[in-house]
């Protein structure tokens, strides 16, 4: 009887931890723990996978590179070196006069001694080759990953959403969940945009048709506006000459906010920091009467012509915006430009309306499932049967408690785990129960035929549950988003099936048993 | 109540032959549909692609909504009716991985609302792009592979209770792997390659207890897969936790079988095996079918109640539990029966 009481308070500790985790979740508020997490499946939300185009990091930073080199050329007078980007990531340089190559030899050794230099003559003309070393360019790509996530992270912050899951996933990848989002493809839009804004000087000095026809000058490049008729919805395409170089960037921004002219048209306004808004000064003042596009993405925004100086680090983008447009420009300028492009590879999304369909019908099939199998076990085997309904029911909340303590979250796939395990948690009651009969046929007492169906069954029964729950482990290690909630489901079911056939039925039968002699045994 | 009679006496193991020309044909039949549909078909998360399930509020044609879809180019995409005819419900799929950037559902929603009066609602989106495809499939094929590694490990120890020796097998297959994976093959040849030395290593080390159950296994394995490809579903993540769940559950009635197989042969230890095992099976019936039968009321449940998405799911789970619980009465303990008169020969 000792014996008895001990797993008593066993099964009893068990149950109230059980319920203790699971009650939140119907009585919102009831005590300090959350309510078990449901799946974007389940609830609705968005998935998205994306990788940082890294090599693109890279092509960026040995570009600020070439600029810089120029720059130190400009600065010590030396011309007649052109310095191009090739391959991607490398800087060929080409020099003709053998003075202006040992000037720019020892320019190169004073200032950019991290380049690789590899130097070449080629019918009396030097080409150098940098190359910024192997170490350095991992550096740019890991940074460049770590900025993209913080940056998805500051846009997505401030765009309002719920309880987002933002991390990184292998090398260069990021994974993103959005739960109960309203306007994916919106969503999508804010996170997916490099959002690179640059100044340009508009040349209007030479002609930009022969420049679309494809004779773009040295140091020049075409870039287009975009504009879309709101009534016809035909989109006209505006090109630009525009100076390759740079003249600043949104990373000197502090702030950006929508605002509205006289005519209620939004337009976001932005806010330099000390040295934009000394740079931005500085080219207005020189540039006035020119023209200054405003780039986007390699998109010109805008083109004003430049008034007079312009100080106080103030200018305004206007364009032909909505105003969610105008709302989510804002965000991204605000939260600055990814290091480098993001592509899409991933994108699972679900309404909130399939969602709830999908809870529904798993609930409405876990509820018939579960009637006829309780049913069929009190036709069967009778009063054994209801205790193997009881050990059910049990084995349900089990999971529940179990899925709420784990944190862990219910899919689709999930629930329908749940549904599998009611199937399969009475088969340890009917391997028991058919080894019980068994016994009884050999004409021994209840007790002891009890006691020796437990025993020879205990064993078959683990074994069975060891290689489902094998599978199912395995499963939870290579299986992604809702598999992994079937692999959760699954294991927790096996684990509490365990418990209520071997545990807590035999206690039942053990009360039953113990009290009076039983010469009968409803099975 | 009782379905099966305790004094049951079914001649299972006198029509062994018909069980296995049976299972031969199955198989056979498997292999063939996967040669003719070259591999099994895979659904966009092995394939890489486009899904978009929506709703109309009122009746549409198919037609209507390929002839939508053609004027946006998406012409070549497959269209199917979701769930019940009454739902309205379809689901579209394009083998593009992902088009431009943004605005691709609201193109295909301003697409197909030109041709209905009624609301139409994007209700699911799925877009995987093919490198995600290659890591999924990949990722599907090494948790096939561990799954059967390590019960296979857990059996050769468990059934001959020879722990010693199942590490012995399981270093000789970790072994067998590695060295196979020096010359870089595919991973499907990996799992049949590790599948054979697993075979090769119990007939060498006599594990016959083990080597009926992988049998049986496999059997149910390919079987799902080729009826799968047979009806033309395509294979999903899903299926793929399916195909696991049927690996772990099939064996729980053999697990059954041979246990008491065991039992008996102490029991019964002057009578011939072809008795023992007869008996055992005839012994454990009752239980086999019952457990069977409680796991099928629940995922043919599942099946019909639980809604388009998790249809192919449950579809996959009817057959492995149907077929596994065939394999353990007519392929696992005939295997041991084989075996033994291959001895006496």
């Amino acid at each position: 009887m000792k014996n008895f009481s001990w797993k008593l308070i066993l099964v009893f500790a068990v149950i109230v931890a059980a319920v203790v985790y699971v009650l939140p979740t119907f009585e919102p508020g009831l005590w300090p723990h959350k309510q078990i997490n449901l799946g974007l499946d389940l609830q609705g939300g968005m998935h998205l996978v994306l990788e940082v185009d890294t090599a693109k990091a890279v092509e960026g930073q040995v570009e600020r590179i070439a600029q810089e080199i120029r720059d130190q050329l400009r600065k010590e007078r030396l011309r007649k070196v052109s310095l191009n980007r090739i391959d991607g990531n490398k800087i060929s340089a080409t020099v003709q006069d053998p003075q202006i190559l040992e000037k720019f030899n020892a320019l190169l050794k004073n200032d950019f001694d991290f380049l690789k230099r590899t130097p070449r003559t080629e019918g009396g003309t030097s080409i150098i080759i940098l190359e910024i070393p192997e170490s350095e360019a991992e550096n740019t790509k890991k940074l460049a990953v770590d900025q993209a996530l913080e940056t998805i992270r500051n846009r997505i912050d401030q765009f309002g959403v719920a309880e987002p899951d933002i991390r990184r996933q292998g090398e260069k990848r990021i994974l993103i969940q959005l739960p109960g989002i309203k306007d994916p493809e919106r969503a999508k839009d804010l996170i997916g945009r490099t959002a690179l804004l640059e100044f340009k000087l508009v040349d209007d000095t030479l002609d930009v048709n022969a420049a679309v026809k494809g004779n773009v000058p040295a140091g020049r490049e075409v870039l287009y506006r975009v504009e879309e008729d709101t009534d016809t919805g035909k989109v006209t395409k505006l090109p630009f000459l525009l100076k390759k170089r740079t003249l600043l960037t949104g990373a000197n921004l502090t702030n950006a906010r929508v605002d509205f002219d006289q005519f209620n048209i939004p337009f976001v306004s932005i806010n330099f920091d000390k040295k934009g808004a000394r740079d931005f000064e500085r080219i207005t003042g020189d540039n006035v009467n020119k023209r200054l596009a405003i780039v986007l993405d390699d998109t010109v925004a805008s083109a004003p012509v430049i008034q007079e100086k312009i100080a106080g680090g103030q200018a305004r983008i206007t364009g032909d915006f909505t105003l969610d447009e105008a709302k989510d420009l804002a965000i991204v300028l605000r939260a600055g430009a990814l290091p480098a492009p993001v592509n899409i590879l991933e994108e699972r999304t679900v309404g909130p309306s399939l969602g709830a369909d999908s809870i529904r019908k798993g609930l409405i099939s876990m509820l018939i499932g579960g009637i006829l199998v309780v049913l069929f076990m009190i036709v069967y085997y009778k009063g054994a049967g209801i205790i193997a309904d009881v050990a059910l029911i049990l084995n349900i909340i089990l999971i529940a408690g179990g899925l709420a303590a784990a944190k862990a979250t219910l899919t689709l796939p999930g629930i329908a785990g749940i549904i599998l395990t009611i199937g399969m948690a009475v088969d340890a009651n009917v391997i028991i129960f058919e080894r019980i009969r068994e016994e009884l046929a050999l004409g021994r007492t209840a007790r002891a035929a009890v006691d020796a169906g437990y025993k020879r069954a205990t064993l078959t029964i683990l074994d069975a549950n060891v290689t489902t729950l094998i599978a199912a482990v395995v499963l939870f290690q290579f299986g992604t988003g809702a598999v992994k909630g079937f692999a959760v489901t699954l294991s927790l079911g096996v684990i509490a099936s365990l418990f209520t056939s071997l545990v807590l039925s035999r206690l039942i039968f053990d009360y039953i048993l113990g009290g009076r002699k039983v010469k009968t045994l409803s099975i | 109540m009782r379905f099966i009679k305790p004094d049951i006496n079914i001649d299972f193991v006198g029509r062994k032959k018909i069980a296995f020309l049976l299972s031969f044909a199955c198989i056979a039949i498997s292999f063939l549909s996967l040669i003719i549909h070259k591999g099994p078909r895979l659904g966009i998360d092995f394939a890489g692609g486009t899904l978009v399930q929506i709703k109309f509020t009122s009746p549409v044609r198919i037609d209507d909504i390929k002839s939508g879809l053609g004027n946006i180019g998406l012409g070549k995409s497959s269209v199917q009716q979701f769930g019940q005819q009454i739902d309205n419900e379809f689901l579209i799929r394009t083998e593009a991985s992902y088009r431009g950037d943004e605005g691709f559902t609201t193109e295909i929603k301003k697409a197909l609302q030109s041709f209905t009066e009624g609301e139409v609602e994007i209700r699911r989106v799925e877009m995987v792009g093919p490198q995600v495809g290659e890591d999924l499939r990949k990722k599907a094929l090494f948790a096939m592979f561990y799954a059967l590694l390590f019960i296979t490990i857990y059996i050769s120890g468990r059934f001959e209770l020879k722990w010693i020796l199942s590490g012995v097998v399981a270093a000789a297959l970790i072994g067998a792997v590695y060295i196979f994976n020096l010359f870089n093959v595919s991973i499907p040849f990996l799992i049949g390659a590790a599948l054979i030395v697993t075979l090769v290593i119990f007939w060498f080390l006599e594990l016959k207890y083990a080597m009926g159950a992988i049998v049986a296994l496999i059997h149910d394995v390919i079987i799902t897969i080729g009826i799968f490809s047979l009806m033309d579903i395509e294979f999903t993540l899903p299926i793929i936790a399916a195909l696991l769940t049927i690996i772990g559950y099939s064996l729980n009635d053999t697990i059954i079988v041979f246990d008491r197989i065991r039992e008996n042969s102490r029991r019964y230890h002057k009578k011939p095996l072809a008795f023992i095992v007869n008996r055992s099976i005839n012994e454990t019936l009752g239980r086999t079918v019952l457990t069977s039968l409680t796991t099928l009321m629940v995922v043919v449940t599942l099946f019909m109640l639980g809604g388009g998405i998790i249809h192919d799911f449950a579809f996959a789970l009817i057959i492995g539990v149907a077929v596994g619980t065939y394999s353990s009465i007519y392929v696992a303990s005939p295997i041991l029966l084989a075996w033994q008169n291959r001895g006496k020969k």
